[in-house]
């Protein structure tokens, strides 16, 4: 249904070009839920933009493939964009006490998007924004329609944006880390509730997050990102049970565990490295315990595996010399 | 989830809240009075004026305020309190509807220079900026000399010459308001760029353009009574407060009246609108609403 190959953004930034992310690759059935992971800084979020096409906006130029139920999404026009947005691909931002507009009541919010992209009456897309927000479990929904975001706490919040993304039945649903500002009790709920509505209406979720647990919890398929890179891309069983890529390994090894000793809590030394200064090699080079001299010079190709996982890294590369 | 209920606050709406915290802010009721008062005078002058404006009596020029003429009389013997009170009427009419001119081309202006940036917002910003660089007076000047002097020349003269200062307010906030996470939901949702702007960005960024063009009336009504007074704008025998004390001058040492309740007459007005703007500063900010809703 949705199939990205070689998508790259490039900014312009004093004269000097950037690459935040390049050689983006993956796709995703109907019905599949995608779980995108990464830290801080891997290029995550501007994916996810890239593919609602909202890059060009902030300047980014946008190159590679990107095709959506046959459709190819980059020659679309800033037009038909618009008609594609909200109504087939949603988007979940990542912070609901920011995403909705002060200055509306949010029950009228998630009517603004049901009037756009569904041929119904305002009466209509009243009922039906407070049978989303039932479903949703926002108790007293007639209620809470009539209020403004302030007077809403964090959980409701993002039910509410939960609530317009999905309220015009698109067939992808793009969420950016939609439990990240909530707490832990919350975050559960929501995560269930976005499997429900993602079997009970054969929707695709591109889940962004950074929490490996939400991932296993409810995706069927896992892309690791890196420093603007997928490193590997797969099946969430078989990437789980034998990850292939030394960094997923290690952010695997980074999940405490009940029992552990005290102090052995794991973690990657280094930081990502920032756009501007990338190597020219493979970017975990300089964090990866299996570097060989060929990292650093040379980008490694993605291969696919037998196992179905496509990994992009230098140690399943067979032309090269084994360390 | 109960506890979500629990938390949020019993549904008020905000112009009640507005109202309220207005009434607790003494300066800012003063100022409201003063506009009240300012709006019934100017909307029943005809009746509430105890002579005719235009009413001339030769026998009875340049009197002192007297019990029969309460504010005095001009070189003509109209009598002068009912000429302020008719000037009241031009006075608010030429500062609502000339803010409201330049409100509406800065809005129009200032959204689309924030919203489409780059070489809109160049031209739009230099063109701005020229127009804030000459002083209004001196384009207000330019304006009627070229329409020729009157009550809607002057109108039109203060809108054309004010509207830079709210086209940069409202650049300011949409610049910042439109990286916000909601706008670009908004985006993500489908909205046309039309929608965005007129619907999201400029709700969200109109609350200092409302206290600016609050205290704007009151300047915008100065520079009435300044082309008033130079003879650019109304004509007689309309009675404009700037042009009643022009003709004051002439006779400041015999009849200082004609020159004096005039301006404590749009001292008071000026005032009115000066303090309900500074109310509404603190009324409106978003951190004080955010806490006491």
């Amino acid at each position: 249904m949705l199939k990205v190959s070689d998508l790259a953004v490039e900014f312009t930034v004093d004269k000097k070009t950037i690459r935040p992310i390049s050689g983006i690759s993956f796709e995703m059935q109907k019905g599949e839920v995608l779980g995108v992971v990464g830290e801080t800084g891997s290029g995550k979020s501007l994916t996810a933009h890239a593919i609602m096409g909202l890059t060009s906006l902030v300047g980014g130029k946008i190159s590679g493939q990107i095709v959506f139920e046959g459709k190819d999404l980059l020659s679309k026009s800033h037009k038909d964009m618009q008609s594609i947005r909200g109504a087939e691909i949603s988007f979940i931002p990542q912070n609901p006490m920011t995403s909705l507009d002060p200055v509306y009541r949010v029950g009228d919010q998630i009517v603004e998007g049901l009037l756009k992209h569904l041929k119904i009456t305002k009466w209509a897309a009243k009922k039906r924004a407070i049978e989303l927000m039932e479903q949703l479990r926002i108790p007293n929904a007639e209620r809470v329609f009539e209020q403004y975001p302030h007077q809403l706490s964090g959980g409701l919040k993002q039910r509410i944006v939960i609530a317009i993304g999905i309220g015009t039945e698109p067939k992808l649903i793009i969420a950016d880390e939609p439990t990240t500002a909530l707490d832990v009790t919350v975050q559960a709920q929501i995560i269930r509730l976005f499997k429900e509505l993602t079997v009970a209406n054969n929707v695709g979720l591109l889940l962004i997050t950074h929490d490996l647990g939400v991932i296993a919890q409810i995706c069927d398929k896992i892309a690791v990102m890196y420093a603007g890179n997928v490193v590997e891309h797969g099946d969430i069983k078989t990437v789980f049970s034998d990850p292939k890529h030394p960094y997923t390994r290690a952010l695997l090894d980074c999940i405490p565990y009940i029992g552990m000793k005290k102090g052995s809590l794991k973690a990657i030394e280094g930081n990502v490295p920032t756009p501007s200064n990338f190597p020219k090699g493979c970017r975990y080079s300089s964090r990866c315990p299996y570097v060989i001299p060929q990292c650093k010079t040379e980008f490694p190709e993605t291969i696919e595996l037998a196992c179905g996982t496509k990994v992009t890294c230098n140690k399943f590369d067979l032309n090269l010399p084994r360390h | 989830m109960s506890i979500d209920y629990q938390k949020t606050k019993k549904h008020k709406s905000p112009l009640k809240v507005l109202l309220k915290r207005l009434a607790q802010n003494k300066m800012g009721l003063a100022g409201v009075v003063v506009i009240l008062i300012l709006i019934f005078v100017a909307a029943f002058a005809h009746i509430l004026e105890p002579y005719s404006y235009k009413l001339q009596d030769i026998s009875n020029m340049s009197q002192p305020p007297s019990l029969t003429h309460l504010l005095g009389t001009d070189e003509f013997g109209r009598d002068l309190l009912s000429r302020i009170i008719r000037g009241a009427r031009i006075s608010f009419t030429v500062g609502v509807v000339s803010v409201a001119m330049s409100v509406l081309i800065g809005l129009v202006v200032g959204g689309l220079a924030g919203y489409f940036g780059g070489k809109v917002d160049l031209i739009l910003t230099s063109f701005a900026d020229l127009t804030w660089s000459m002083p209004s007076i001196l384009i207000a000047l330019l304006l009627v000399a070229i329409i020729g002097p009157g009550l809607e020349s002057v109108v039109l003269a203060i809108g054309l010459s004010y509207w830079a200062q709210y086209a940069r307010l409202i650049r300011g906030q949409i610049l910042s308001l439109k990286t916000s996470v909601y706008i670009e939901a908004t985006r993500s949702l489908g909205a046309s760029d039309f929608v965005i702007l007129v619907k999201h960005l400029i709700p969200n960024s109109i609350s200092p353009v409302i206290v600016a063009a609050t205290i704007g009336v009151g300047n915008a009504i100065v520079l009435e009574a300044t082309l008033g007074f130079l003879g650019m704008g109304a004509q007689p025998p309309t009675p404009s407060w700037g042009a009643m004390m022009s003709s004051g001058t002439a006779y400041l040492f015999i009849s200082p009246w004609v020159i004096v309740f005039p301006g404590i007459a749009m001292m008071i007005t000026v005032l009115g609108f000066n303090l309900f703007g500074d109310a509404l500063v603190d009324i409106m900010d978003v951190k004080n609403r955010e806490s006491n809703l």
